[in-house]
């Protein structure tokens, strides 16, 4: 995969009235935390530009819940730093006063469960302002959702609700599963004048990898991470990573299987896709949220229809049942992990 | 200044006499009789248009419309107390304010015969288009409130909704944010009596206006069919916000003469008696007293008036009528700002079924078969 940087990273600019001490912004290859990459995309956004606000709840003096927007607040003030009251369809339709004022928020959903009370205005308002206005007003919102589970957490904090974003047309829907695609996608987002969902895995915020200020490929585009000839395996967000683990399992037993991360959800990369699935033959989806109505199904339509001929067995889902998020000491039954994405592999081998 | 429990604000009876009030007074000080007859042209030609496009909906012309009879003061005095460079967030049924904000007529009606989602570009007039979801404006209000005052500027952002709107979450919420960050924004409630079917009585156990200084924001009560006192009470509140004292709450009370919308039936749940009574509360019929005892109106105003009433409406008639339809595959415009594959490949095949029942296409398809 070629690195284009699609913008060349800003030089720094004195903040007007700020005395906080200004941290250098990324300008070599650094290892990084994902949730600390996402924080440095924050950081050079806000530095790029002076209409990049936050929104959310414990943003400020917290850094919020998982410390994604740590130090912010002391850079750039309380001004675009913003601690709001505890109400997300306020932080989503203040935003949209912002963005019609020129401004480019970024929300910070606390949780994936949480997003609900925002639905609304996301759905009603972010998603069709710019139809419902013929062009002429942009919503270019960031909303940060930590999605996914894996954590033992409490009810509501391990959802998976991507489906109901990508099913809502107006809205970009992206998934991240590294550091680096992380920092590059949280600045191309923010760069976005469409709203944009930024879905976060929470259980890969501490898994650190290399970070170049390139930001690479466009979001939309999804990447092979790791090439194969037998299987396309399809994931995004925290199961790019078990997707991986799966393939190299997979290699003992002469199974070569192709990992695409699909980064993007709306749209989803088909060009892509397709061509694997031309190569493979072969099509396994796997996502944490429900089956019915999810994600996988979608795309397994959709590869249905354009490249029938070229599948040798019938796609599989390999996802969440279709239950509510389970209690914690249950998720790693819900939750799909190695072996059974490897058992998805062998129904479409044939080889069960 | 603005007390917190507020009583019912009048500065014109039902007689059309002006009523002294030391408080609001000074805010009206240059209403005189050109002025107040200025107002007095805006609401008659308001009426003018609104009956016309309740008339083009009878008439099939329009798919729906949600007419103002009745709340013409409540909408005009606050529309006129405003700057070019304030925002208005409205609901659905501030035509008389896209009038004031001037809104091309025809523009008004696009969305209701359904050529558009919205008929104007909200960054020519600074107001934005007619908000559906109840109450959902209230918060784009007060975010770009906050904006305004993230420039440094004075310019305030004033959001219209209705009684029953107050019952939403998006407006409390509203509220809260307005008021946690002294958001230069007007909370401007046009207490209609009715949401629908429902009387006030449903939405609020008190008064609308009594609700807001819990939230901290302080609030005015005044009557919504006196233009005077609009215009007093909205100057007053734009004042406020303008010079850093945060967000004002107005409930207009008023009285929403017509049905909610066109396909709306009152008969089956409103007292005729409550309409005979608001009637004589009638706010141009008030104004109309008042001008007349100041000598204003004469038989030449009379006429020039009408003509312009009737202008507007004939251009309102001419222009909804003459309306093109919008293209079919421009169904598919505009949904992102820039192209989406998922979305461009529909929009090629749509294009290419479209062309299989064209002429063109009839004819290739006999010739390749002979």
């Amino acid at each position: 995969m070629t690195m284009t940087p699609l913008m060349t990273p800003a030089t720094v600019s004195t903040v007007p009235g700020l005395n906080a001490p200004q941290p250098t912004p990324l300008s070599e290859t650094k290892t990084l935390t994902m949730g600390k990459a996402i924080n440095e995309g924050l950081r050079q956004a806000m530095l790029d530009d002076p209409k990049v606000v936050l929104l959310g709840e414990d943003i400020g003096a917290l850094g919020g819940v998982f410390r994604v927007t740590s130090d912010l607040l002391a850079q750039f003030g309380a001004r675009r730093v913003i601690d709001t009251p505890l109400a997300e369809s306020a932080i989503i339709g203040t935003a949209v006063g912002l963005a019609y004022r020129g401004y480019r928020p970024v929300c910070e959903i606390q949780f994936d469960g949480f997003i609900f009370p925002g639905f609304d205005q996301i759905v009603s308002q972010v998603a069709k302002f710019h139809y419902r206005t013929q062009g002429a007003v942009r919503m270019p919102i960031t909303i940060r959702v930590p999605f996914g589970g894996g954590i033992g957490a409490a009810e509501h904090h391990s959802e998976s609700p991507e489906a109901y974003f990508t099913h809502t047309s107006g809205l970009r829907v992206i998934a991240v599963s590294n550091a680096q695609d992380a920092y590059s996608l949280i600045r191309q987002a923010i760069a976005s004048d469409d709203p944009v969902l930024y879905f976060e895995p929470k259980r890969r915020y501490h898994v650190k990898g290399e970070v170049v200020p390139e930001l690479g490929l466009p979001m939309e585009q999804a990447v092979i991470v790791r090439p194969g000839t037998d299987v396309t395996l399809l994931a995004y967000g925290a199961l790019v990573t078990t997707a991986r683990d799966a393939a190299l399992a997979a290699d003992d037993e002469g199974i070569s299987i192709e990992v695409i991360d699909l980064r993007s959800l709306s749209p989803v990369d088909y060009a892509v896709v397709e061509a694997s699935v031309r190569k493979t033959g072969r099509l396994v989806v796997t996502h944490e949220a429900a089956q019915s109505g999810g994600l996988g199904g979608e795309i397994i339509a959709t590869i249905t229809e354009r490249c029938f001929s070229f599948l040798e067995s019938a796609p599989v889902r390999v996802t969440g049942f279709d239950v509510p998020y389970p209690p914690a000491k249950l998720e790693s039954h819900h939750l799909p992990d190695l072996d059974r994405i490897l058992d998805g592999v062998d129904r479409v081998m044939g080889r069960r | 200044m603005i007390d917190f429990s507020p009583q019912l604000v009048q500065l014109l009876s039902i007689d059309g006499e002006r009523i002294p009030r030391g408080d609001f007074d000074s805010w009206v000080e240059d209403l005189d009789g050109a002025a107040l007859l200025a107002l007095y042209r805006d609401m008659v030609v308001v009426r003018r248009i609104d009956t016309e496009a309740t008339a083009l909906q009878r008439q099939g012309e329009l798919g729906l419309w949600p007419p103002l009879l009745g709340q013409e003061a409540a909408q005009i005095g606050s529309a006129r107390a405003l700057r070019s460079d304030d925002f208005i967030f409205p609901s659905y049924r501030e035509n008389a304010v896209a009038y004031c904000r001037g809104v091309n007529v025809t523009d008004i009606v696009k969305v209701w015969r359904g050529n558009a989602l919205s008929g104007w570009d909200p960054y020519t007039v600074n107001m934005a288009t007619p908000a559906i979801i109840i109450g959902a404006q209230t918060l784009h209000a007060t975010g770009w409130a906050l904006g305004a005052q993230r420039d440094d500027v004075d310019s305030v952002a004033i959001t219209y909704f209705g009684d029953g709107a107050t019952s939403e979450g998006d407006v409390n919420e509203a509220m809260v944010f307005a008021a946690s960050f002294q958001a230069p924004v007007v909370f401007f409630c046009q207490n209609n009596q009715w949401a629908i079917s429902e009387p006030v009585g449903v939405q609020a156990h008190r008064n609308i206006a009594d609700r807001a200084p819990g939230f901290g924001i302080p609030s005015l009560r005044i009557d919504g069919n006196d233009v005077i006192a609009v215009t007093a009470a909205t100057r007053m509140a734009l004042d406020r916000a303008r010079t850093g004292g945060g967000p004002t709450f107005i409930e207009a009370v008023t009285y929403r003469m017509g049905p909610h919308t066109t396909a709306d039936d009152p008969t089956r749940y409103r007292d005729p008696a409550e309409l005979a009574e608001w009637k004589t509360r009638d706010p141009l019929l008030r104004l109309h007293r008042l001008l007349t005892s100041l000598g204003e109106i004469t038989p030449e105003v009379e006429a020039a008036t009408a003509a312009l009433a009737d202008a507007a409406a004939a251009e309102l008639r001419a222009g909804c009528i003459g309306m093109p339809d919008p293209e079919p595959l421009s169904v598919f415009d505009h949904v992102y700002t820039t192209p989406n594959a998922t979305l461009e490949r529909q929009r090629a095949d749509y294009a290419g079924y479209l062309t299989s029942f064209s002429a063109e296409h009839d004819i290739a398809e006999q010739n390749g078969k002979a």
